[in-house]
């Protein structure tokens, strides 16, 4: 015990002279906190909107001023030539062309069926796809007003009329911020527990400590053990700090107990952990340990759904998730902040969390040698 | 009963074993000697160093360090020798006295405890003491890892290649450290690859390619030298170590300091090697007898 004392002593005191991990540690979450939520926002606003007006009739004014109206989208032009407007989406100025051709007002009114033409620039697919969509709707919307205009009486009309108003449960103004900061959250835990920790060993053995520290008896469990709690105890600390700043910056509070959060963070950080350590024992410079980190980053970010739902991948990557403890932290922070889980709501994916920290360590641990 | 016990011991690297480091190294050293393995780089030193302190496992042979056999009870060596590697390998980013209590605490005592053992080392870094390990001198660096693979009281102390890089005072002083440890009973094997240093051990184990050529004091090595060694020099010393090397009643001729050492065959003159050297140009040659080097016995042993 004595031992392990010393050597806790010994890493924090590490951990707290160098200035560039300290300042990875504590400067690090509160950028991205505050950063990337703003930034990495899927509500598309913004969407610039170039009509091209052949008709100039009343109800194509009032269609017109709808959309404009929605706060979606932005006028870029208001013309009467195509032509005109197809310039526009070369320049990238514009992202949708709503064609409105002649006599729309006349059809309309005559037939009760006119034709819109929409062009969307899908250069940006996510934009495009989803432009075009608020933009229907839109449309469809007033499409029902002209309609209920029209059929004043009788009241009750035979024409069934589905009226489809919706709520968002568990984020109610669908705040897209409530939704990327509990996962943002999760990522900088797995970055602190797992490679702050690889790098940490790996550089003992780049300085050549750790054949120092081999030919004493100190025990193996030991000094894991006094690797691996430090970083834990980090680990937990960013988590608060960044559930701190989530709630000054965007006063999100977890909706579930703080209690169901750090008891499986702390299960978490066990995982995490022994990958950090797996990834230590496997290379021997920082900067193996390094590219090693920032390959399995990239598919921790982008396939854990912190960006992208899940049940939107094709299958094989929906498997790859499963493989990726990411996944699981990343749900359960949603699960607990958004919706108010508790923990025996998230109990399956504590036991799956568990089988990784057990697996991964027990891996590290015997791959670990203080011999060749 | 003697400290070191090595018996075959070999070790290979690469894919296919096909480095092979360390060849079948026996020999033997007594409980208080200073052991020299003497060596140029590349010769094993380190390998076998790192065998004896347990990093490495052998691929043949064994070995025992005090007693205990170093696979069976690497546990036990552990508690009882002190390493100190060639590379300083200490927290740069902890301050001297702190490396020396971690080091003191993983070895279950206190600095306090071992203090008359280091204290004359201790007492040179001693006003740095607060001062971060990566930021002392290359001479201070060396008395800490000194003092810190010192501070278990070891009972053997393995130092690989301590004087490299050191400034001569320095590695004096360091040698006169030795001395007074050596004075208080511990057995002492250090590398080296200065030639010059061999004298200042008790025994000394010559090491070339991973095998050790010679075993012996430094008296013995030297006596154990047949030929006659003469050293030459003239006005134009390239010239003079090609003539040489081609004269016939010289075994073979090197350059050593201001001088050129020649091996001589038997049944050569004097006389004769100077009218030799003065037909080929030669201005001022001065010949003179000289008494073997332990340097002199190594590239003998070499050419082996």
């Amino acid at each position: 015990m004595r031992t392990l004392k010393f050597l806790l002593q010994k890493e924090f005191k590490q951990v707290f002279r160098d200035k560039s991990i300290l300042r990875m540690i504590f400067i690090m979450p509160v950028m991205q906190l505050i950063i990337l939520p703003w930034a990495a926002d899927y509500e598309i606003k913004n969407i610039n909107l170039v009509v091209v007006d052949h008709d100039q009739s009343s109800y194509a004014r009032q269609l017109v001023s709808k959309i404009t109206a929605s706060g979606y989208f932005r006028l870029d032009k208001y013309t009467t030539s195509y032509k005109d407007a197809m310039k526009e989406i070369e320049d990238d100025h514009a992202d949708i062309i709503l064609e409105i051709p002649v006599s729309f007002e006349n059809n309309l009114a005559k037939t009760s069926s006119a034709n819109l033409f929409m062009a969307a620039n899908a250069i940006n697919g996510v934009k495009a796809g989803l432009g075009t969509s608020y933009l229907q709707s839109i449309i469809r919307d007033f499409n029902n007003d002209i309609r209920m205009q029209w059929i004043q009486q009788p009241r009750f009309d035979e024409a069934a009329n589905i009226d489809i108003r919706y709520s968002n449960w568990f984020n109610p103004q669908m705040d897209y911020k409530s939704f990327m900061v509990p996962g943002i959250l999760a990522i900088l835990v797995t970055m602190v527990g797992s490679f702050l920790a690889a790098m940490n060993i790996v550089r003992e053995k780049e300085i050549g400590t750790i054949e120092q520290i081999n030919v004493t008896p100190i025990k193996k469990y030991h000094f894991i053990l006094g690797k691996l709690i430090p970083f834990w105890i980090l680990g937990l600390v960013i988590l608060s700090i960044g559930f701190l700043i989530a709630f000054l910056g965007y006063g999100i509070l977890p909706a579930g107990s703080f209690f169901a959060i750090y008891v499986f963070a702390a299960t978490y950080l066990l995982a995490v952990l022994g990958l950090g350590l797996l990834i230590s024992t496997y290379s021997s410079t920082q900067q193996q340990a390094m590219l090693v980190s920032f390959f399995m980053m990239m598919i921790f970010v982008l396939l854990s759904g912190l960006y992208t739902p899940i049940d939107s991948m094709p299958e094989w990557a929906q498997w790859i998730t499963k493989f990726n403890p990411v996944t699981y932290f990343i749900e359960v922070m949603r699960m607990v902040v958004l919706k108010g889980s508790s923990l025996s709501d998230i109990r399956y994916n504590l036991f799956i969390i568990l089988a990784f920290a057990v697996v991964l360590n027990t891996w590290a641990v015997f791959s670990y040698r203080k011999r060749s | 009963m003697n400290a070191v016990v090595v018996h075959n011991l070999s070790k290979n690297y690469g894919k296919k074993n096909e480095i092979k480091a360390v060849k079948e190294i026996s020999f033997e050293v007594s409980t208080g000697e200073l052991f020299g393995v003497i060596g140029p780089d590349g010769a094993g030193k380190s390998t076998l160093f790192r065998m004896l302190t347990t990093l490495l496992l052998p691929d043949n042979g064994s070995a025992s360090v005090d007693g205990s056999d170093i696979v069976k009870d690497f546990k036990a060596i552990r508690n009882k020798v002190g390493y100190m590697p060639g590379r300083f390998s200490l927290y740069q980013d902890l301050s001297v006295e702190e490396n020396l209590n971690f080091f003191a605490t993983i070895f279950n005592t206190t600095v306090k405890k071992n203090y008359d053992l280091i204290k004359d080392i201790y007492v040179q870094i001693e006003p740095f003491k607060k001062r971060k390990a990566g930021k002392l001198s290359g001479g201070m660096k060396q008395k800490l890892a000194l003092s810190c693979a010192l501070i278990h009281r070891p009972v053997v102390l393995f130092l690989d290649e301590p004087t490299t890089g050191v400034d001569a005072v320095s590695r004096k002083e360091f040698w006169e450290m030795l001395m007074k440890l050596k004075s208080q009973g511990i057995t002492i094997l250090v590398s080296t690859p200065y030639m010059d240093e061999a004298g200042l051990c008790d025994r000394i184990g010559l090491m070339q390619n991973g095998k050790l050529l010679s075993v012996g004091t430094p008296k013995e090595i030297t006596a154990s030298f047949s030929q006659t060694l003469l050293e030459v020099k003239s006005e134009n010393m390239y010239a003079l170590l090609q003539q040489l090397i081609a004269y016939d009643s010289i075994m073979e001729a090197y350059s050593f300091g201001e001088y050129h050492h020649a091996v001589m065959k038997e049944n050569f003159s004097i006389e004769k090697l100077q009218q030799y050297l003065e037909e080929k140009g030669n201005k001022n040659v001065v010949i003179k007898n000289t008494v073997p080097t332990i340097e002199d016995c190594f590239m003998q042993l070499m050419k082996k």
